[in-house]
């Protein structure tokens, strides 16, 4: 069975990834995904991943979040704090239901349960090595995504003087 | 040590709770923050089953390290609509953005 340090994380993961979905004022649901994502990476130290987990706590809680946040400052207002779910949202705990325990009933049923855990671990130089090696074309169109990714917010995020009101239009 | 199977069920009720948030929130943000967190359930699978191989593999991990870029990049652009709609419709409610459906 599962031990204590799991136990913790998996619980803290978890409630703060309800939290940031449930929790009325967003700023502070952003923190609680932040959080989340702590966990995450977590996870990953416990899993022997330690630079997957360094890189988790750079891009993630160091820069959207950091991100996330500025966003909700530029474009927050009291009037979404309550806004009214209804029927949707059993229709959506219906659905999560039905996801996790279908999905928990495929896992436990696979032989998944009985995979031992190997003594083996895997070195920061082996994935930079595979990285740079066999890698290298993926790495290099992961860089073009993320400059037109970057290219592409910053046109879409682009204040237009000449033309203020032409987004209504088109 | 925790078993795979231990992990594969976190990233189930993540995956879950992403669902539910998607579905059921209309906050352009709050579903954002539920994409990331589908996206980390599935990043948290990848690095589970790469530790879980039975010889040493840093191909799991390396993918994990991929798909944290591009959720970053994706995020960017997320953040972006959501500031240009916010400009068109002064709100980020999604059932507002009335020109976008059909």
């Amino acid at each position: 069975m599962a031990d204590p340090a799991f136990i913790a994380v998996a619980t803290i993961t978890v409630a703060s990834a309800i939290i940031a979905l449930e929790f009325r004022e967003i700023l502070y649901g952003a923190i609680a995904l932040a959080i989340s994502l702590l966990g995450i990476a977590m996870f990953f130290v416990l899993l022997d991943a330690t630079f997957v987990a360094m890189f988790q706590i750079a891009v993630y809680v160091g820069a959207v979040i950091v991100l996330v946040i500025f966003t909700i400052m530029l474009v927050r207002r009291e009037a979404w704090m309550a806004v009214p779910e209804g029927k949707r949202k059993i229709m959506g705990l219906i659905i999560m239901f039905i996801t996790m325990f279908g999905l928990g009933a495929v896992f436990i049923g696979s032989g998944l349960t009985q995979w031992s855990v190997p003594e083996n671990t895997v070195t920061f130089t082996q994935i930079g090595e595979q990285m740079l090696t066999y890698y290298s074309p993926a790495l290099i169109a992961m860089a073009l995504t993320l400059a037109a990714a970057v290219i592409g917010a910053l046109v879409l995020a682009k204040v237009d003087l000449g033309a203020k009101e032409s987004g209504r239009n088109n | 040590m925790a078993a795979i199977i231990d992990y594969v069920i976190v990233s189930a009720i993540l995956l879950a709770i992403g669902i539910y948030g998607l579905t059921v929130k209309r906050n352009a943000i709050r579903m954002l923050f539920a994409i990331e967190i589908i996206v980390n359930a599935a990043n948290l699978n990848l690095v589970a089953f790469s530790r879980n191989l039975p010889a040493p593999n840093a191909t799991g991990q390396t993918l994990a390290l991929f798909s944290i870029a591009i959720a970053a990049a994706e995020v960017a652009v997320g953040l972006a609509l959501i500031i240009v709609a916010y400009r068109i419709y002064r709100d980020i409610d999604v059932k507002e953005f009335r020109s976008m459906s059909g």
